[in-house]
């Protein structure tokens, strides 16, 4: 079902197999059907997409319409809506129905090749299971002297690098192609021929490249599409599925993690009609293997005398990281940096072992651009806020008349968001807004309007909408807009002005997390301001310490800079990269000349090679934890495998903090999810942002607009080669003037380097911008080219 | 009493010239026009209801009734779109009524456009018909030329254009939504109903879809009166029609006659059965309308006459088959066809008449035994009515009708081991053959 | 190879012509035939691009519909209608001369042998609603009443010759690549040409002029009572 915006629900009375039952007006009687406990043999029929009625599965008889009069034949439940005083038979009860459906089913495996020993989806196939609960079971097409002939074709074919079509299982439902259309926008699959020789089919050169194309494999009725990464590698029952939430981006989708001894093998969509419904993007389904190659580590390391890294247990590694941490601490402090991929309780682990064993506030999870202006905006406008009291939500979106995106690609950076958003915007009800320097695909998929906007000039655009939006607007910022001065500022005031609702998108799966566990320099666990002495003590007094440190600390920026200047010494980091920082320069430069770094990673890493102690933690698969997904709503989810070895952050900091004589009082995620509840919110009040910063952006050149797309280089995407191979090729982006002077190849200068792109024309960029994808080349913009909005130097032709 | 034919629609074929305006003005062509525009919408509408014309497309659905069914409070446009995807085997009615007076047929749309107030008319032409489409493309011309299309029709204020649009070959869109979704620029795949066209249709907006003979009886309802409309064919089955005789007759052809009108009836005009030979089956109205015997020759072929012997009037595609001619071969040959043309949409027509074609295939051929013929009605029971459209329950009535009635002739092929027929002594050439 | 912009231009026409220009769709492709000689992926995907669908979209509605090839026909595509009462009258016995003469399988192009000016492409078609002139075979969709194996033999050879031919309800035979032309909506000033009927369409006609036949006379039907009619 759906989180469709309820309204005051009419119910209708009908009559199944006997049995009255009311269900809401407009209820199809295959799902009327299901609240008497019959299961209507169905393929094409799916909840979320609009009904066909092409399979005939699940035909029933309707001896009363409701007007007292029957229909002749037999009715397609998944096309027929329920009417009062409606009689309806199924295959229980209805010895007709059950011909029909017998005869259906049997037209149905005429021509399929009953392959099911070697088909991926033998042991969950639908056709499977509905050929024996409602198919004879001998053939009457094939055997004996009856041999007929079956349609056959070469397969499979590639529908693209990692969707595999095999024709001959194929059922032609149209559940793939309905969901590429409607749900996808991305019609790239299509059917094609036509009658017994109608398939699925793709054009030439045009395979279908959709950020949600492992959908259709999920929803296929039959063993049509397989994946090419998980085909042929496992059978369903050799499967130990484990539910799970999706770590790439800050939606929380529910996932379904399926593993084997030890080995996820494949990851499917959960079913949460409150935030993912039953869809997830490929970079979701497809992008988990970035835990299973050669580069894991597997057990710690200690620098040795010899400057080496070398093997360590772990009560050694624990020691030695102590020591170091307290020698670091005493020589000018130690900053903690966690990055944007832990879960709430690794988070709140590294806030308390700042606080308590580090004695410092100077902790960020941000790895990437920030300013001053987000690090007020979070504690005054994000942390906190949740379904349960008033957030954003999902539904929220589908509901809302207009919603503003600033700073937000959401079909590249929070699919699920993306996904609702399409629904809503086709089924006519919101109008999508975006402040942004073109219109994107995405964009162009939700029908939406472009408020076309060089970066920088966010602001002003923001304002500009404050006339069209009320109560029931909701304006989502990304973290993008971090980078823009008053940017933040401007999307607050413009809620603030407006009535319309405000939400921050975040790119991470940990980053919402992180705001709530207090990794920022200005914030405790619990939203409670550092600069708040209430809420120090109030810590304080539930940590069982004295005191916590009383200044803000440094953002992620200045504890580089600090650490580059021997203002800091030591560094606890975990899984940063710094070609995500806002100078990665900097940043490798501040790694070299801390006196002392532990690294936690689940991969060797610049970072971690860097480091002198290094600590392997465990991937998600390994650990429970919770996300905190952008509504604020908590997103727990269990190990899905079973790894000893695999040690949890908060484990790993308790260890180090009990060496250090400040023991962190938990070991467990159980515990520290105890202690979290235990300590709660902060009812007290809120600080108000009011900073702004950041430079004017001036020079020559064009603006530098740039974000990273679903499918890129990022390092969580390795090991899926298929995936990867969907990726979208990178091009720079620029005006029609820009292309007729510079050509069909551009180079593009910025202070940190040249890069070389083909050049595509934006029909509709805003003059004065190039936009490129932020990594999808090289190490990415921001080590390679430039800043995010600041100028870059466009040329034609290799540099 | 109303004679034997009545040409209406026909009665311009034999004029020199008669696909232009000159002739079918010279013939009071267009004169329904201004009479129309004198009536409200609403009294065209009751006209054609009063008149008691059916759909002439096969279905018979009162056409007055269907032009009511649009909802006049829509702001949405109105659409008329023209079925004239003539594709049914045996009928062959509207290509040359199209060709030899396709004036009457534009009258017809101006007339019914106005009476449903569409501004926008689609006339949908098969595409395998060059000379037709020519013919309709020109005739649009001339009377955008002459001032009965365009802007203020006659000075009524009226506004009317004709988008003559060419199919590419299915059969299928003779399916009135399949038909919309071809004029659509898609796949000719039927939609699901309800919505119903009228509320629903082109470009999701209220449309009327008629038949060419439909339409192109409008004008003679106007100018001529419901009553005198009415007074021909029967109580349910009012007024003229143009019956298609094909096959092993004499005289082939096109006969446009009352409603009601009898096989035997117009055997006698056509000549009879080809010399030296019998009447075997039958179909009034295409192959999609089961097969009749020489025992319902005096049926009047009308509606209720055709539908009381099991049978539809359709589109009074009369294909007549001697004796020579082998019931299972062409029956087969109909079933090819709806595999040829099924859509693939739904289950039962994409794969029963794939499985159809090989069970009957082998009981051609004399294989297998006489449990098939079971099995065959069980699968076209398996299809009739279980089917997205009609092309499905039309791909079963040749073989359910057939086997009713010639049973013993599928036996035949198992005894003898093959098709006891000479398929020679079929064709038209056969009768310059010394008959042995 | 992209198509010309002329090409292109008519194509936007076409599209044009339709208050929701998708509906375009099916005269555009016809008219790429008439440039491309089949359908073509370039001309997928300008249609593509002139209709903002995806090339699999036009792909699909390409495949659906029999008049659209994806291979080269002849100059002269020759279709022998095959149904049950075609086939009966004697088109099977027509389309095997043909596949015979020609040497070719259903819907394949015939070699163009030396001094031949014509290409000749033979299939076999479903009912094209002109039974009465049975058997019946189209030629570029032109249509060649009552035809024999030797008479359709004897057209095939006239056509690969260069010799004028003459639809029997229709003009001289254009090229299939004209008269795809004329199913794009561009009219090509044969409509004059051929009869108005042919004589079968007149068989009952001409029984009713000789025995004096007709519809009733309007003045002497009595005026209908409002709703009589009206079930």
């Amino acid at each position: 079902m759906t989180t469709t915006p309820e309204k005051a629900t009419e119910l209708v009375n009908v009559t199944i197999d006997g049995i009255q039952v009311a269900v809401p007006k407009d209820t199809l009687v295959i799902r009327a059907a299901e609240q008497v406990g019959v299961q209507v043999p169905r393929f094409c029929d799916h909840p979320l997409l609009a009904p066909v009625g092409a399979c005939r599965q699940c035909l029933v008889d309707v001896p009363d319409a409701g007007n007292g009069r029957g229909f002749p034949k037999p009715q397609a439940s998944c096309t027929l809506p329920v009417a009062e005083g409606m009689v309806v038979n199924t295959q229980a009860t209805s010895p007709v129905a059950d011909k029909a459906q017998q005869g259906v089913m049997e037209f149905l495996l005429v021509n399929h090749p009953l392959d099911c020993p070697v088909c991926d989806k033998g042991g969950e196939c639908p056709l499977q299971n509905q050929a024996m609960s409602n198919g004879r079971g001998e053939s009457r097409f094939s055997g004996g002297a009856n041999e007929g002939t079956k349609r056959t074709f070469p397969k499979p074919i590639n529908l693209s690098p990692n969707v595999l079509l095999d024709r001959e299982r194929c059922i032609v439902c149209q559940r793939c192609t309905r969901f590429a259309e409607e749900i996808a926008g991305d019609p790239f699959i299509a059917l094609v021929e036509r009658g017994a020789q109608q398939q699925i089919g793709i054009a030439e050169d045009a395979p279908f490249l959709s950020y949600f194309s492992g959908n259709v494999i999920q929803i296929c009725p039959v063993g049509a599409l397989t994946s090419e990464a998980y085909r042929f590698r496992s059978r369903p029952f050799d499967l130990v599925s484990s539910p799970g939430v999706a770590e790439h981006d800050a939606c929380g989708s529910a996932i379904r993690v399926d593993h084997r001894r030890g080995k996820v093998m494949r990851r499917m969509a959960g079913d949460d009609p409150e935030v993912n419904e039953e869809w997830l993007t490929d970079k979701d389904r497809f992008a988990f293997t970035y835990a299973q190659g050669d580069d894991r580590i597997t057990y710690p390391q200690v620098r040795g005398d010899d400057g080496a890294l070398r093997p360590a247990s772990w009560p050694e590694a624990f020691a030695v990281a102590a020591r170091g941490l307290a020698a670091a601490k005493a020589a000018g402090g130690v900053a903690t940096l966690t990055g944007g991929r832990l879960t709430a309780e690794d988070a709140y682990a590294y806030s308390k072992f700042a606080r308590v064993a580090l004695g410092s506030n100077d902790i960020d999870f941000r790895s990437r651009p920030l300013s001053a202006e987000e690090t007020a905006f979070l504690a005054a406008h994000v942390v906190l806020t949740a379904p349960s009291n008033g957030g954003v939500t999902y539904a929220d979106l589908e509901s809302a008349s207009k919603v503003v995106l600033v700073g937000l690609e959401p079909e590249d950076e929070a699919g699920a968001i993306w996904l609702r958003l399409r629904k809503s915007t086709l089924a006519g009800r919101t109008e999508v807004i975006a402040i942004a320097p073109f219109s994107t695909r995405g964009l162009t998929k939700l029908n939406g309007r472009l408020v076309p906007t060089v970066p920088g000039d966010e602001p002003a655009a923001l304002a500009s909408l404050a006339g069209e939006l009320d109560g029931t607007a909701v304006v989502l910022v990304g973290e993008r807009l971090a980078t823009v001065p008053g940017g933040l500022l401007a999307a607050a005031d413009l809620a603030a002005t407006s009535g319309a609702r405000l939400a921050w998108v975040p790119r991470r799966a940990g980053d919402r997390g992180a705001v709530e566990a207090g990794c920022l320099p200005n914030l405790l666990p619990g939203g409670r301001p550092v600069a708040d002495a209430a809420a120090r003590v109030d810590v304080a007094t539930a940590w069982g310490v004295d005191a916590l440190p009383e200044a803000e600390g440094r953002d992620a920026d200045a504890i580089w800079w600090a650490l580059h200047h021997g203002e800091l010494s030591g560094l606890v980091i975990a899984g940063v990269d710094p070609a995500d920082t806002s100078n990665p320069v900097g940043a490798k430069a501040a790694i070299e000349a801390a006196s002392f770094v532990v690294a936690l990673d689940v991969r060797e890493t610049d970072v971690t090679r860097a480091a002198d102690v290094v600590l392997p933690v465990a991937p998600v698969s390994d650990k429970a934890g919770s996300f905190v997904n952008w509504e604020g709503r908590v997103r727990p989810f269990e190990a899905a495998l079973a790894n000893p070895s695999s040690l949890t952050e908060l484990r790993i900091l308790s260890g180090i903090a009990a060496e250090l004589g400040t023991p962190l009082g938990f070991r467990t995620v159980a515990e520290a999810r105890a202690e979290m509840e235990q300590l709660g919110a902060w009812d007290g009040e809120r600080t108000v942002a009011g900073v702004t910063g950041g430079d004017e952006n001036l020079g020559e050149g064009l603006v530098l607009a740039t974000w990273k797309q679903s499918i890129d280089n990022g390092s969580m995407q390795d090991g899926d080669k298929y995936l990867k191979a969907t990726a979208r090729t990178p091009v720079a982006l620029v005006g029609k003037d820009v292309y007729d002077a510079c050509g069909p190849t551009v180079t593009l200068t910025g202070d940190r380097g040249s890069v070389t792109l083909p050049a595509e024309v934006g029909d509709d960029l805003v003059a004065g911008v190039v936009w490129v994808p932020a990594n999808s080349f090289g190490a990415g913009v921001l080590s390679d080219l430039a800043s995010p909005g600041s100028r870059v130097r466009v040329e034609g032709g290799q540099a | 009493m109303t004679d034997m034919l009545t040409p209406v629609l026909t009665d311009m074929w034999d004029v020199e010239r008669s696909w232009t305006l000159a002739a079918y003005t010279a013939k009071g062509g267009y004169q329904g026009l201004d009479k129309a525009f004198g009536m409200s919408q609403d009294a065209v509408i009751e006209a054609v209801k009063d008149s008691g014309l059916r759909g002439r497309g096969g279905a018979g659905f009162p056409t007055g009734m269907k032009w009511s069914f649009i909802p006049q409070d829509n702001p949405k446009p109105k659409y008329l779109v023209v079925n004239a995807d003539e594709s049914e085997p045996g009928t062959c009615k509207d290509i040359p009524l199209m060709m030899g007076n396709p004036h009457v047929l534009v009258e017809g749309v101006i007339i019914s456009s106005y009476a449903i107030r569409a501004n926008k008319a689609f006339i949908y032409i098969r595409g395998e018909v060059l000379h037709v489409i020519r013919r309709v493309q020109a005739a649009v011309e001339e009377a955008y030329a002459a001032g009965h299309l365009g802007k203020d029709i006659h000075g009524s204020g009226y506004d009317l254009d004709i988008v003559v649009h060419a199919g590419a070959g299915a059969y299928i869109c003779g399916e009135e939504t399949a038909l919309l979704e071809g004029l659509e620029g898609r796949r000719g795949q039927p939609r699901l109903r309800p919505p119903f066209p009228a509320v629903a249709g082109l470009y999701a907006s209220p449309t009327v879809i008629n038949n060419v003979e439909s339409i192109a009886s409008v004008p003679s309802i106007i100018a001529n009166g419901a009553a005198w409309f009415a007074s021909m064919g029967t109580e349910k089955s009012k007024g003229y029609g143009i019956f298609s005789l094909s096959g092993h007759v004499k005289k082939p052809g096109q006969y446009e006659a009352p409603l009601g009108i009898t096989l035997r009836e117009l055997l006698d005009l056509a000549g009879g059965i080809r010399e030296g030979h019998d009447l075997k089956f039958w179909t009034p109205g295409g192959s999609s309308t089961p097969l009749l015997t020489a025992e319902h020759l005096d049926i009047p072929l009308d509606f209720e006459g055709v539908g009381a012997a099991g049978s539809m009037l359709g589109t009074r595609a009369l294909q007549i088959f001697d004796e020579t001619v082998c019931v299972v071969r062409a029956v087969l040959r109909w079933t090819e066809f709806y595999k040829h043309e099924s859509c693939g949409k739904c289950t039962p027509c994409r794969e029963g008449t794939w499985w159809l074609v090989q069970t009957l295939a082998r009981l051609e051929k004399g294989e297998g035994s006489e449990a098939d013929l079971d099995l065959l009605l069980d699968q076209c029971d398996n299809i009739l009515g279980r089917s997205f459209c009609a092309l499905g329950d039309g791909a079963t009535s040749p073989i359910s009708s057939s086997i009713k009635y010639f049973r013993d002739e599928y036996l035949a092929h198992l005894t003898h081991g093959g098709c006891p027929f000479d398929h020679a002594r079929s064709t038209a050439w056969a009768g310059q053959e010394v008959t042995a | 190879m992209a198509l010309d912009d002329k090409t292109m231009g008519e194509l936007r026409e076409i599209a044009g012509r339709y208050p929701e220009k998708r509906s375009g769709l099916l005269p555009m492709l016809h008219l790429v035939q008439s440039v491309e000689g089949k359908v073509t992926p370039d001309a997928i995907e300008a249609c593509a691009q002139i209709l903002e669908i995806s090339a699999a979209e036009v792909s699909g509605v390409a495949t659906f519909y029999t008049m659209y090839k994806r291979h080269a026909v002849g100059d002269f595509h020759v279709g022998v209608c095959t149904n049950t009462l075609c086939a009966v009258m004697g088109g099977d016995q027509i389309f095997e001369r043909l596949k015979d003469h020609l040497d070719v399988g259903n819907d394949e192009l015939a070699e163009k042998r030396q001094g031949d000016q014509y290409s000749v492409s033979l299939e076999h078609v479903e009912c094209n609603a002109a039974c009465d002139f049975a058997p019946v075979v189209m030629v570029n969709w032109e249509f060649m009443d009552n035809q024999t194996p030797e008479g359709a033999v004897q057209m095939v050879e006239a056509l690969r010759a260069g010799h004028d031919v003459k639809s029997t309800r229709g003009p001289k035979l254009c090229t299939w690549r004209e008269a795809e032309r004329v199913l794009a909506g561009f009219p090509d000033g044969r409509v004059d040409e051929g009869p108005s009927a042919g004589p079968a369409s007149l068989a009952g006609l001409e029984i009713a002029r000789e025995r004096g036949w007709k519809a009733p006379d309007a003045a002497a039907v009595p005026v209908i009572e409002k709703g009589q009619a009206d079930d």
